[in-house]
């Protein structure tokens, strides 16, 4: 059951193959049984998944079923979960049980999907290898030794090593997608403000974006169906007609016009990165598709607009948590200042604080126009830039990351470094753009990713491309070596 | 843009982030690393280029003056370190 | 030295909507500590706030109300600091585009004359909570039930040079704020509350001197101590040659002083920027226009009108004018008796005078204006004297109905017929014949001070009720 696609599992349900109760079941045992090899779970909802289970089960009984009736779902510890612990990774959270659901956990809910669980990820979203969780790292089921990927790593960890069949992530400047490449899955970025924000922790608010992370781009189309649409309770959901995303699955890509920008292929480019994204656009090619240069002029400034706008709203969206009403707070503090700077001391780690103290600084008196100012302005160039582009072409494409997954510890001491993972993600973000990842192929036994990014709400299209693209490759459905063997 | 240690710890101040004097040096070293890095926006040419705070040309809607919330202090009560008398307890705040 | 004192005033006002600027959590005054306080107003994780319109409809009836700019696209920016009473760690306000740009405001001074004072901006923001300071084990208690009260920060210029003014400009904005109904004034709830920023100069002087800004003084009494006080202190610095700190400082009412403020002697750096949970709020010229037209009659309009249209002095313009309904009430008593300087009178008068006593306001006056214009009726056809006029009031006042059913009740109609009058006349010069004499012996000047002798006699013999002037004419026609 753990090796078919969530569609799959859909008819499987209905057709009566098996119940929601055996199937959460099995992934519970699964988890039960390997979890403790990738940790990529923080918090595994046991009890409440069976119940659910159970009345999913009475409900296709019933025969009134919803899209997603019976179907096990992991959600990113991002996402508050009413009655059951959201940490966000953090240490200043690891007591927090928040008495609400977020938006888009009521959605899963609304459609029928059982919460299997919470997902490791890097503190409060912050990283790009899970290093920087409260919970320690997850692993890639590909190569233990190295990472999964973040801030979602431990959604694309499940998901590649079976353990769930698809996930929810959140992706600020590549959190969706640069994990989905390190561990062979399809991720999903949608367009800013077409998944709700409300109770999902804030990072970065302009840049914060929930999507799904699954096995195909028909996974990912399924789950948007219920994660899309617009919430009154969040001011910068989108009010734009949601569609049905699996409905142009199979459109063709005749005519399609797929840009490529000269900045996302040159130098810093792992090679066999660059070859592996260069197949498969030949795949595309194969079905009609057209390939455009483009350009992205602003790249360069791509990666010191956003490590000045992520860190600046995170600094102030993180003043929350300061021990008096949630969370963790320090252990008899003298006075007021102690109480606030020990709690945040504690209950952050260093990358957060890193973060914290980059955007206190830059929103700062004197600083604010050379750094904050500056950047939003840089921001505009580089969404126009993109606009630029959509005037020649439909889709652009490129590799999600410059190489395959790095090793544990490898860029833990060098934020720099790091940052540097995320050059071809976070101008999406920056622009509010869609963003998928597709998995493209393997470099040196780990999987990477071809990117794909669209148009404002042109989701549909994206999932089209990676649909299209998944009939006539097989790198999605391909099982890490231990998992396969596992299963045998 | 280099920044120095006593920089450091008015920003640490400002954001209630205590920092041990063992590491102070290498926060600051790691800091100023990163706006060294930032400091590439400089260059830029932004002259005549409006600030952008949200990837969408959206403007905020409004919402009809309802009351739609109710109380649910003890839900959230539930989980707060310290309160009394339905009260957040706190070190005392002086004005 | 001759000093001149120089006062700008930032008055936060809550305004009187149903729930709250950000989250639909209701606003009302006095509930159980936290009961009012939701996800988002206790900042829980993953909450985000969505704009109240009517928020944004009080805060342009303001700007239309003092004649200011609308801001067509305003910006909510986030204030950052750490306080308990804040639990996002930041206050959502507005900083670089405000809702309400530059305004103009007429103020009634107690001479009658009148100051314009300048109105730099007023912007939306969400109110904090309350720190309880009473002792819990050496810890304050924190009430959230505030936090997201929708506030309106009205700045004014540095325009206002005392006490005096700086209490007559604040009276002026009770009076339009409550007009406009966007707030319930009341400041002994907090709905009105006042920073006031005061510096002293050398009269003559252009440039600004120092100043102190007094916090959260919250009643015109307190304001005026206050700024009496602030100005004392910053006289006696200069005086001695020393210089004004810039710094904040609490009123103490008790104590009647002034005396910094502990907690905000670190310089704060607030990091203002745009709020990214909020987009632009954008205004359109339609729905400004809409508000305008619905727009009541403001306070200084209606002063303006009461003098010309009623003949009124500035004083009595403006003590009726003063609020809504007593100057809806003084029209309903002119209209109903149709003497607009009796009816003046009356309502300020007997009216006011009796709601203060008994600490009602006019919305509660057992009589209404309907009743108290009848009885002015009265007044004006000699159906009764001025004097019995009151005795009746007193009656309405306690429910016995009616001006004619009291006058009726007690008999107290004015005594007009002359032959009845003739009579007790002819009584009182029959039993009185030694004043009689002294009254005929005397010369004309003295005669009219006697006479109020035998007037007296007659009231007292009509018990009041006999038509004064009546009584004078007969008197006169046979004191001879």
């Amino acid at each position: 059951m753990h090796q078919i696609s969530v569609a799959q599992l859909a008819k499987g349900l209905r057709d009566k193959q098996f119940s929601s109760t055996e199937l959460t079941r099995h992934f519970l045992d699964r988890i039960a049984s390997l979890d403790s090899r990738y940790n990529s779970y923080i918090t595994v909802s046991e009890s409440a998944a069976m119940a659910a289970a159970e009345a999913a089960d009475r409900q296709l009984a019933a025969g009134d079923a919803a899209a997603l009736t019976g179907i096990p779902i992991a959600h990113k510890d991002i996402f508050c979960t009413d009655g059951l612990r959201t940490s966000c990774g953090s240490r200043m959270l690891d007591n927090f049980v928040p008495p609400y659901d977020a938006t888009v956990i009521q959605r899963f809910k609304r459609d029928g999907a059982v919460l299997l669980g919470k997902t490791n990820m890097d503190e409060f979203a912050m990283g790009s290898s899970n290093e920087s969780s409260f919970y320690g790292p997850a692993t890639n089921p590909w190569d233990r030794e190295r990472v999964p990927g973040g801030s979602s790593g431990g959604s694309a960890a499940a998901v590649a090593a079976r353990l769930a069949p698809a996930a929810t992530g959140t992706d600020t400047g590549g959190s969706i997608r640069q994990p989905a490449a390190f561990c062979g899955i399809t991720g999903l970025k949608p367009t800013y403000g077409r998944v709700s924000r409300l109770g999902m922790i804030a990072f970065a608010s302009s840049l914060d974006q929930a999507g799904p992370m699954a096995r195909s781009a028909q996974d990912c189309a399924l789950l948007l169906n219920t994660m899309a649409g617009h919430d009154p309770l969040d001011s910068t959901s989108a009010a734009v007609a949601t569609e049905d995303y699996t409905a142009a699955l199979d459109n063709s890509l005749e005519g399609l016009r797929i840009g490529l920008p000269r900045e996302y292929f040159g130098e810093g480019l792992d090679a066999a990165t660059g070859a592996a994204v260069d197949a498969a656009l030949k795949e595309l090619t194969a079905q009609g598709a057209r390939l455009v240069e483009i350009s992205l002029p602003h790249s360069h400034l791509t990666v010191p607009a956003y490590y000045v706008i992520a860190p600046a709203e995170a600094s102030t969206n993180l003043s929350r948590f300061d021990g008096v009403r949630y969370g963790h707070r320090c252990e008899d503090p003298v006075d007021l200042h102690d109480l606030y700077t020990r709690t945040r001391e504690e209950g952050f780690g260093d990358e957060v604080k890193r973060r914290i103290l980059v955007g206190t600084y830059a929103l700062s008196a004197g600083y604010y126009d050379a750094y904050y100012k500056k950047a939003q302005q840089v921001r505009r160039l580089i969404k126009q830039d993109f606009l630029d582009c959509f005037e020649q072409v439909d889709v652009i494409a490129g590799p999600t990351t410059p190489g395959p997954a790095f090793r544990l510890g490898e860029k833990s001491d060098d934020p720099i470094a790091m940052y540097l993972e995320d050059v071809y993600t976070l101008a999406v973000n920056l622009a509010g753009l869609p963003g998928m990842s597709v998995p493209a192929g393997f470099v040196r036994g780990t999987p990477v990713g071809l990117q794909l990014i669209g148009r404002h709400f042109d989701e549909s299209r994206l999932l089209n491309i990676a649909h299209r693209y998944q009939q006539v490759t097989d790198w999605h459905v391909q099982e890490p070596p231990e998992i396969a063997e596992g299963a045998a | 843009m280099a920044i120095e240690q006593d920089e450091i710890e008015k920003i640490a101040e400002l954001a209630r982030i205590r920092i041990d004097a063992d590491h102070i040096g290498d926060v600051t070293r790691r800091i100023t690393d990163i706006l060294h890095m930032v400091d590439q926006l400089q260059a830029a040419d932004t002259r005549d280029v409006e600030p952008m705070a949200n990837p969408l040309d959206a403007t905020q809607p409004l919402r009809a003056d309802e009351v739609t919330e109710s109380n649910r202090r003890e839900a959230f009560q539930a989980i707060a370190p310290a309160v009394e008398n339905g009260l957040y307890l706190v070190p005392k705040v002086i004005e | 030295m001759q000093w001149e004192t120089v006062i700008g005033l930032e008055v936060h006002l809550q305004l009187a909507t149903r729930s709250k600027i950000f989250s639909g959590s209701p606003t009302t005054f006095g509930a159980e500590p936290n009961t009012q306080a939701s996800a988002v107003d206790l900042a829980m994780p993953g909450m985000l706030p969505v704009l109240n319109e009517q928020a944004v409809r009080y805060a342009v009836m303001f700007g239309l109300g003092i004649g200011a700019e609308i801001g067509k696209r305003s910006i909510f920016d986030r204030k950052n600091y750490f306080y308990p009473d804040l639990p996002k760690g930041y206050q959502i306000s507005q900083f670089q585009d405000p809702i309400v740009g530059r305004g103009r405001f007429e103020v009634q001074l107690e001479d009658g004359s009148t100051r314009e004072i300048g109105i730099t901006r007023a912007h939306l923001e969400e109110d904090a909570g309350k720190s309880l300071h009473e002792d819990f084990h050496g810890m304050s208690g924190i009430d959230l039930n505030r936090a997201g009260t929708p506030l309106l920060e009205i700045v004014t210029e540095p325009d206002l040079r005392s006490a005096a003014e700086a209490v007559a400009y604040l009276k002026a904005l009770h009076s339009l704020v409550t007009y406009l109904g966007i707030s319930d004034g009341n400041m002994a709830e907090g709905s009105m509350r006042c920073d006031i920023n005061i510096s002293l100069r050398p009269s003559g002087s252009e440039a600004y001197g120092t100043r102190a800004e007094i916090k959260n003084v919250n009643s015109f009494r307190f304001v005026e101590k206050a700024i009496r006080h602030e100005v004392e202190r910053q006289a006696d610095i200069l005086e001695d040659g020393g210089t004004v700190a810039q710094e904040t400082r609490l009123y103490d009412a008790d104590l009647d002083e002034t005396r910094p403020m502990r907690s905000k002697e670190v310089a704060n750096d607030y990091r203002y920027f745009p709020e990214p949970d909020l987009l632009p709020v954008v205004i359109a010229d339609d729905y400004i226009e809409a508000i305008r037209e619905s727009l009541p009659e403001l306070p200084t309009d209606k002063r303006h009108r009461f003098m010309e249209q009623y003949g009124l002095s500035a004083y009595d313009a403006n003590v009726l004018s003063d609020t809504r309904p007593l100057a809806d009430y003084f029209e309903a008593v002119v209209a109903g008796c149709g003497d607009a300087k009796i009816a003046a009178n009356w309502v300020q008068v007997e009216l006011l005078g009796q709601l203060n006593r008994n600490e009602l306001d006019i919305e509660h006056s057992p009589v209404s204006a309907d009743a108290l214009g009848g009885l002015i009726v009265r007044i004006l056809d000699n159906s009764i004297s001025g004097k019995i006029a009151k005795q009746v009031f007193e009656a309405m006042w306690q429910g016995e109905g009616s001006a004619d059913e009291v006058i009726e009740a007690k008999g107290l109609k004015q005594v007009s017929d002359s032959g009845a009058l003739e009579t007790m006349v002819d009584e009182v010069i029959a039993n009185n014949s030694a004043q009689v004499e002294q009254y005929l012996a005397a010369d004309e000047a003295r005669r009219k001070k006697l006479v109020g002798f035998f007037v007296g006699q007659v009231m007292k013999l009509s018990k009041g009720q006999a038509n004064p002037q009546m009584v004078n004419e007969l008197l006169a026609k046979k004191l001879v």
